[in-house]
């Protein structure tokens, strides 16, 4: 009894504090390292990469791979049509998502819960690829960057999120007085929800804008149209199937080609990732409280 | 006289109520119109073509003037060889994934619970979050480099520390696809998938806290028995909706690991759908095997519900 409140900690507490912070530095090793890597190998001679002399620190520092991808119009194609599906399906998202949200959050709307499960029921059950991709194409949709933009325009998990947000957060009381000062749902809506849901649209447009930017899938399955490739579409084309780069050396200065090409594939990767770690911290501090907002009601 | 009187009133209030209600709501419908037509048309309507699985399809007749076939394509599929596989290989991978993939992000957030230096907490937490927003295409594209066989980093490292025999490619043997889909899945994910219970986690009441230190307990111990508890119902959730998720591997990550040595465990369902679906035009084909995957994964979410229900108490229907 003594002991308590002389700050004094036990030998079990010590270890106990000495692992978790050993897992921790190892946790965090395992996962910076392969980010690093792909840093370091960018503006390193490809060659000493492929040797395995690059570990820790760049060596032989040169920008080829960089100055490639400035140059091969493909790669910038693809960011191009990437932004637009980013920017006009974000706004798209955002316009569909959160009108809807504010609607099933109104405690007085009798029609919620079921208009609630019509649309948690696509959840867990869905058409499937086929039927999907039939129904797309009687539209006359496939190949076009209009279905880039337009699919998925409401993802019911963010719908979710943004309703128990409004739901929990904007006091029922701002509403009588609105109401009472003849408010409609509309100017309520505008003048008061969303200025007080920064939090919620902050996440939503964050989840929104990545899965855009990362969407590979929709590009994969629904256009077949070298211009309306996005940059994951073109990325693959470089990355994964090996294709010729475009200033098409490869191979032919005595082994410098394909170290160059290998430069361009860890310079691809940075460029094609960097936006979107450049928006994260900004971001950064909406994560937790759109998380929670999320698991309140899954 | 008097019951014709009687109808024309109760028309009346009733056309009444119906324009007061609309006088109210018609703004509440109005911002849910978009998002419902859109569920409609790229939900609902495929749904309705799921008919397509029990029909012969042709360009003439469309989706739903086909010739009624019945079970004729989930015949076709259930006796082909590659019914056997396909499902085997979801389940593989997806049973891994979640028996991997599930505890570690829990782990992970009571180590961080754990840490008591502020500054590197967040550095920790900032850190393990990057990973999520990597796209599956550089993902894959990194594992190949890193595990490329001669020059991958990583590759090398674990077979220099013997965890790995030194004659594997590991990118090219079917035994190593189902560890480097899963355990790479992990790096990416624990981070994001952390956040909910360390939210959870920050939550606990501290007096509990303080009352197990007066007790005598130690750190490892209120670990235990605090902060462990606190987090069961959140566990409970996000393993029910994991488990409705049993036989949705994802395409993309999948799709682009393939390659011709490991396609016999990497071929699941969905890209299967994909490939005679979609890439050889068998429409009807394809629907079958798709809405089997839908309906055995109803199935297991809704008996993961049933039994946590009973079990827990909680649920999610």
């Amino acid at each position: 009894m003594e002991k308590i409140g002389q700050k004094q900690i036990s030998t079990a507490d010590r270890v106990f504090g000495i692992v978790v912070v050993a897992l921790s530095i190892l946790i965090f090793a395992i996962v910076l390292y392969p980010l690093w890597f792909i840093v370091i190998a960018s503006i390193s001679n490809s060659n000493l990469v492929n040797l395995g002399q690059v570990k820790f620190l760049p060596k032989d520092i040169r920008f080829y791979g960089y100055q490639q991808i400035i140059e091969d119009s493909r790669i910038w194609k693809g960011y191009l049509n990437t932004l637009i599906y980013v920017v006009v399906g974000t706004v798209l998202n955002m316009v569909v998502t959160m009108p809807a949200a504010y609607a099933l959050s109104r405690r007085g709307f009798k029609a919620r819960n079921k208009v609630m499960f019509y649309f948690v029921f696509t959840m867990f059950f869905s058409g499937g690829l086929v039927p999907t991709y039939m129904t797309i194409s009687a539209l006359h949709l496939i190949s076009t960057k209009t279905i880039l933009i337009i699919f998925v325009a409401v993802n019911t998990y963010n719908l979710i999120i943004a309703r128990t947000f409004i739901e929990s957060s904007i006091p029922e009381d701002l509403y009588e007085a609105a109401v009472l000062d003849g408010c409609s749902h509309f100017s309520y809506f505008t003048k008061v929800v969303i200025p007080l849901s920064k939090a919620v649209n902050s996440v939503l447009i964050l989840y929104y804008a990545v899965y855009h930017w990362n969407d590979y899938f929709n590009a994969l399955v629904y256009n077949s149209k070298q211009e309306n490739a996005p940059l994951q579409i073109v990325l693959r084309e470089i990355l994964l199937l090996n294709q010729a780069f475009a200033s098409g050396n490869g191979g032919v200065q005595g082994g410098y080609g394909q170290s160059s090409a290998d430069q361009v594939k860890y310079a691809v990767i940075i460029v094609s990732t960097l936006p979107i770690l450049c928006v994260y911290p900004f971001v950064q501090k909406y994560f937790e409280k759109g998380v929670m907002i999320g698991a309140v009601k899954g | 006289m008097g019951s014709k009187n009687q109808t024309a009133t109760v028309n009346k209030s009733f056309g009444f109520r119906t324009k007061k209600y609309w006088e109210h709501n018609w703004q509440l419908w109005l911002m849910l119109l978009p998002a419902m037509l859109y569920i409609l048309i790229f939900c609902y309507v495929p749904m309705y073509g799921i008919q397509l699985a029990f029909r012969e399809y042709s360009f003439q007749t469309g989706i739903t003037g086909g010739k009624w076939v019945g079970m004729k394509y989930f015949k076709q599929y259930f006796e082909s060889p590659m019914f056997f596989t396909t499902l085997k290989n979801t389940f593989i991978i997806s049973f891994w994934s979640i028996v991997v993939g599930f505890p570690a992000p829990i782990i992970l957030a009571m180590i961080i619970n754990q840490l008591r230096n502020k500054k590197w907490k967040k550095t920790v937490q900032t850190t393990v979050y990057i990973p999520y927003f990597i796209s599956t295409v550089v993902m894959v594209s990194m594992i190949n480099v890193m595990f490329a066989n001669g020059s991958g980093v990583v590759g090398n490292f674990l077979k220099a520390a013997h965890l790995v025999a030194a004659d594997t490619n590991i990118l090219g043997k079917e035994s190593a696809f189902v560890p480097l889909y899963v355990l790479t899945g992990v790096w990416q994910s624990m981070g994001w998938n952390s956040i909910i219970y360390i939210a959870a986690l920050s939550s606990v009441d501290t007096q509990l806290y303080d009352a197990c230190k007066i007790d005598g307990a130690n750190r490892w111990q209120t670990m235990l028995h605090i902060d462990f508890p606190a987090i069961v119902p959140t566990i409970m959730i996000l393993l029910i909706m994991n488990m409705g998720n049993i036989l949705n591997v994802g395409f993309d990550k999948v799709y682009l690991m393939q390659n011709s040595l490991n396609l016999g465990i990497s071929q699941v369902i969905s890209t299967y759908v994909y490939s005679v679906g979609v890439k050889s035009s068998q429409f009807s084909f394809g629907a079958a095997v798709g809405l089997f995957n839908t309906l055995i994964n109803f199935f297991f979410l809704v008996v993961t519900n049933w039994i946590s229900r009973r079990s827990t108490g909680t649920g999610l229907m």
